[in-house]
């Protein structure tokens, strides 16, 4: 893959607007699927949760699932959006084999839900309105899996595997309307619009939303166009490009960067940019071309003849409404009076993505101080390291557990964080892995009395000199007993023995 | 030829409740009769080697006492459109043949559970496209009354295995006449009931928004029993309708015992007659509709100014939808599948496969329908074709609000002749001129035989419509003329049929 040139970010700015636009699908977490009673489920082996439905098998027929239409309704409504009294599938054709159908049961020219916004909070504290166009019901596909070639893509394959059990599985496709004014923090701005999504999707507990997993991915829409003299009309729009694959909230944040950048420095060399799909390598932190993707892409939308329009009751819509969470922002402003954080903590929270940890590690009875420091701090940074999501590593429950332990006085800080790797590599839960691992502190405090007698009487200088009241010096013996067990013991109370001994 | 093919179902499942005739008996008279004429008729594409176990299963049942359903231990043929778990499922198509599905038609499985026996599948037109069976991939139908002629289509398998004793019950499907134009051309009994009234599950879809599966028989009683055990909300199919059905038997019985016609206002649809229409076919509808206005009906002449667009109309909505139903089938799940030499992309495969294994009449309309929905087309060919699809609609509303039936005859000529018509697909397509308006409006349809030609001795039949959700209307007036007819001529039509090679 040739390397693109990519234009200073900052000089790109200088010399283009960029404008935004977002489809975020986000797969409902209902028990049985879109149109057929196979289970929904992650993770079985590939083609079990099929029916013939699923598999498009001839003499099949969908039927609507109840669930997510009541899923979908609660999410428009979430977003502002008016829900339609009647809104009808359409039939999507393409041919591809991760669709069994050769089509896709979609929503068209009439959604279930219309004309909303979403409000979306920036690190640096700007407000920003995202205006939402519409948020339709459709199913998902299959699952391709390309054998043989080197990069897993479908070019140079030898061969490839079909998993149907994703095929069918209910989505709400989430359109934004166009995007103007996000400037410079264009890239936050997308990371923090997905986190909100994230956030409100689960707050209404209608999909697991693991954005690893796929549960919610964005496909990003970005454009430049060259900005005119103060008082001048906008310039038309650029031609946009549609990055997909964009697994994490760190990649959407990356990817919009990077196609500024990349978008910059072919127009500023004369170039045009090309109508397209991109592929983000999270790996490479790069996009490349997919297939390209005109306006005149032709999928013979017609109404889907074997269902009936979704006619929702104003009563039911009334219930959802009645129903819905708190939304974000007012919930955010809650939490963080709830938990106590200053500005500065809180931000801290929010930039990570990790209210939803937090709020989750809180109800499995951590204290907010200590579930934001675990999150932020130590599993953050090996999130950082490997570059994946922090919530992806470890389960609030499992964080709130280490937690527990370091409040019982079990671990301190530093066996913590080898428990808290231990749960990450895969090794158990917390007390699995202090059982395993032997890490627990020595709460014995036999054993640590002849630890310090012994550090005490090979030091007879700083005896002397805690002796002399000069409390400070019995670090050093602290030191020497800590190492002694290894660390597996609370300071604090060696710090206590320590100085009865020495007063002995 | 054995008395027991002969009976109606009817008569048949009276005789097996009296323990008269035993489910394996009567099975195998008519796989007998299957063995004895179908290398002439070539109705069935597959003959159940399963049905004797299930006749035998039914008898044992009824043996130790149990309740049977009324049709328990008939045989019934099934149009191949429908898929079964113990036959294969082509629906005429080469691209599925082998074809075993993992699960029943809804109608069938109703049928099963009723205690009919499925005793094979039916020839039809591939994908149920086409007027005379000359579209299967394996060979068309021949007609009973005259083997050198069509049996109509799609479902000519169906009636034609009705029509020569192999069955006394079938399925079909209907979609613009696919039942009732092979009942008229093989003198049998076709209804395509209300859309909705009968699961789709499991009928291999041609067009989703008219296709609906109906009863292929010799009388109009046996329809209507064989709709009552197939008729009823499925709620694996969205579109069929919750009512509660009345017995449409019950209103057969009632029809065929008297004076349902007194003061019944029947309409005459003026654009179905007339031109196109042949002379011998118009002189017997003609009388039947002068039989009706002597028992007491008024007879009025309703003009439904839209059916001149109906076939139009049909034939951009049918191959719209088609072309997206039959997208399935591209050889990645089941079915045929061709590698084009040295392999191969999917693409490659799936276009190989498709060339081969459709036939050159699912292939145009597979391209018609594609091309109406491109988009800068979709308004002015789909688009439109909804358009009138909608005015149709209120001509029936509007003739119904004057009258309780429409009649018409159920084509516009006898039976043709194999290859008449095959290299000229306007004048095939025409042949369902007067079935198509009740597949775009959802009514229901029934054609029943009333004589033959005098030109060519060939069967001739009426159709009788009525509004959505008034099946058993047809029936009762259906059997009121069935009976009238049969009094009058002191048999039944299709006792005159040829005999063929039956011994």
């Amino acid at each position: 893959m040739a390397k693109d040139a990519l234009m200073d970010y900052d000089k790109a700015l200088e010399l283009f607007e960029p404008v935004l636009g977002f489809e975020v699908h986000v797969e409902l977490n209902t028990k049985t699927k879109m149109f057929s009673h196979a289970p929904n489920d992650f993770g079985s082996d590939a083609n079990t949760n099929v029916t013939p439905v699923c598999l498009g098998l001839p003499g099949a027929l969908p039927v609507v699932n109840e669930q997510a239409v009541r899923y979908s309704i609660s999410l428009g409504l979430a977003l502002g959006c008016s829900i339609a009294p009647s809104s009808r599938f359409a039939r999507k054709n393409y041919f591809y084999p991760d669709l069994a159908k050769n089509y896709q049961i979609s929503q068209y020219d009439e959604p279930i839900a219309f004309g909303g916004s979403v409000d979306v909070e920036l690190p640096n504290g700007r407000q920003v309105t995202v205006p939402i166009e519409r948020a339709h019901m459709e199913e998902d596909a299959g699952k391709l899996t390309h054998v043989g070639g080197s990069t897993g893509r479908i070019q140079g394959a030898e061969y490839s595997l079909v998993d149907y059990n994703r095929a069918g599985v209910p989505l709400v496709e989430i359109v934004t309307d166009i995007i103007y004014g996000a400037e410079s923090d264009a890239p936050e701005l997308a990371k923090a619009y997905v986190a909100t999504i994230r956030d409100i999707v689960v707050s209404l507990g209608i999909s697991d939303a693991r954005m690893e997993r796929g549960n919610l991915r964005c496909d990003a829409n970005i454009s430049l166009r060259p900005r005119t003299p103060e008082g001048q009309p906008s310039a038309p729009l650029g031609t946009r490009t549609e990055t997909k694959n964009v697994n994490s909230l760190r990649s959407v944040e990356r990817a919009i960067r990077y196609e500024i950048q990349r978008q910059a420095a072919i127009l500023a060399d004369g170039g045009t940019i090309t109508q397209e799909t991109r592929h983000w390598h999270e790996d490479t932190g790069r996009t490349s071309a997919g297939r390209p993707k005109s306006d005149a892409d032709d999928y013979r939308y017609f109404p889907e003849p074997d269902l009936l329009p979704v006619q929702p009751s104003a009563e039911l819509i009334e219930e959802l409404r009645a129903a819905l969470p708190e939304p974000p922002a007012e919930r955010r402003r809650r939490l963080k009076a709830e938990w106590g954080f200053t500005d500065l903590e809180f931000q801290d929270v929010v930039n990570g993505g990790l209210l939803v940890e937090i709020t989750e590690t809180v109800a499995a009875g951590a204290t907010p101080a200590a579930a934001r420091k675990w999150w932020t701090g130590e599993i953050s940074r090996i999130a950082n390291v490997n570059g994946v999501e922090a919530s992806s590593l470890v389960s609030p429950e499992n964080v709130a557990a280490v937690a527990a332990l370091v409040e019982a006085g079990s671990l301190n800080d530093k066996l913590a964080r080898q428990v808290l790797e231990g749960v990450i590599a895969g090794e158990g839960t917390p007390q699995e892995v202090v059982d395993a691992r032997g890490l627990a502190v020595v709460s014995d405090d036999g054993a640590l009395i002849a630890a310090i007698d012994e550090a005490l009487a090979s030091q007879p200088d700083v005896l002397a000199k805690i002796r002399d009241g000069k409390v400070q010096a019995a670090g050093a013996v602290i030191g020497a007993v800590m190492k002694a067990m290894r660390g597996q013991a609370d300071a604090a109370r060696v710090r206590e023995l320590v100085l009865e001994r020495a007063a002995g | 030829m054995s008395d027991i093919i002969r009976l109606t179902a009817a008569g048949l499942a009276e005789k097996l409740q009296n323990r008269e005739i035993s489910a394996v008996e009567a099975t195998q008279a008519h796989l007998d009769r299957i063995h004895a004429v179908d290398s002439d008729v070539h109705a069935f594409l597959h003959v159940s080697d399963s049905a004797l176990d299930a006749a035998r299963r039914i008898d044992e049942r009824r043996t130790a006492g149990e309740e049977l359903g009324p049709l328990a231990g008939v045989p019934l043929a099934v149009k191949d459109v429908l898929v079964t778990t113990d036959m294969p499922s082509t629906s005429g198509s080469r691209i599925l043949e082998g074809y075993m599905s993992p699960f029943d038609a809804t109608v069938v499985k109703k049928a099963r559970e009723a205690g009919l026996i499925p005793i094979g599948k039916t020839n039809m037109d591939e994908f149920a496209m086409g007027s005379s069976t000359e579209h299967s991939a394996y060979g068309p139908t021949r007609n009973p009354w005259d083997l050198g002629r069509i049996p109509g289509g799609s479902g000519g398998g169906s009636a034609a295995a009705v029509a020569a004793f192999e069955a006394p019950l079938a399925l079909g499907s209907d979609t613009g006449g696919s039942i009732r134009q092979p009942a008229h051309v093989t003198g049998t009994v076709g209804v395509k009931p209300t859309y909705g009234a009968v699961s789709r599950y499991g009928a291999i879809a041609l067009a989703s928004s008219l296709d609906q599966v109906g009863p292929v028989t010799r009388t109009v009683l046996d329809a209507g029993l064989l709709q009552d055990v197939i008729g009823g909300h499925d709620p694996f199919d969205s579109t069929s309708l919750t009512d509660a059905w009345p017995s449409m038997a019950a209103a057969a019985r009632e029809g065929a015992r008297g004076d349902v016609l007194k003061g019944l206002k029947v309409g005459v649809v003026k654009e179905l007659s007339g031109e196109g229409f042949q002379a011998g076919v118009q002189t017997r509808f003609d009388e039947t509709v002068a039989l009706l206005q002597k028992q007491g009906a008024e007879v009025v002449e309703v003009s439904a100014p839209h059916f001149e667009y109906a076939v139009s109309a049909y034939y951009l909505i049918l191959p719209a939808e088609a072309s997206s139903n039959l997208a399935k089938f591209d050889s990645v799940r089941f079915g045929m599948r061709v590698q084009p030499d040295g392999g191969g992309t999917v693409e490659q495969v799936m276009a190989a496969t498709r060339e081969f294994g459709f036939g050159p009449e699912v292939k145009r309309r597979i391209i018609l329908g594609t091309y109406a929905l491109s988009a800068g087309y979709y308004d002015a060919y789909y688009g439109s074709a909804q358009k009138v699809r909608t005015l149709i609609q209120r001509d029936f509303d509007a003739a119904f609000a004057q009258v309780d039936v429409l009649v018409s005859p159920s084509a516009p000529t006898t039976a043709f002749k194999f290859g008449e018509k095959l290299e000229d697909p306007m004048a095939m397509y025409l042949n369902d001129v007067a079935t198509i308006p009740a597949n775009l409006a959802g009514v229901p349809g029934i054609s029943v035989p009333i004589g033959l030609a005098p030109e060519d001795g060939l069967p001739v039949g009426i159709q009788i419509m009525a509004p959505v959700r008034e099946d058993a209307r047809l029936y009762r007036v259906g059997a009121a003329i069935e009976a009238l007819l049969e009094a009058q001529w002191g048999h039944t039509l299709i006792s005159k049929a040829p005999a063929l090679g039956g011994k």
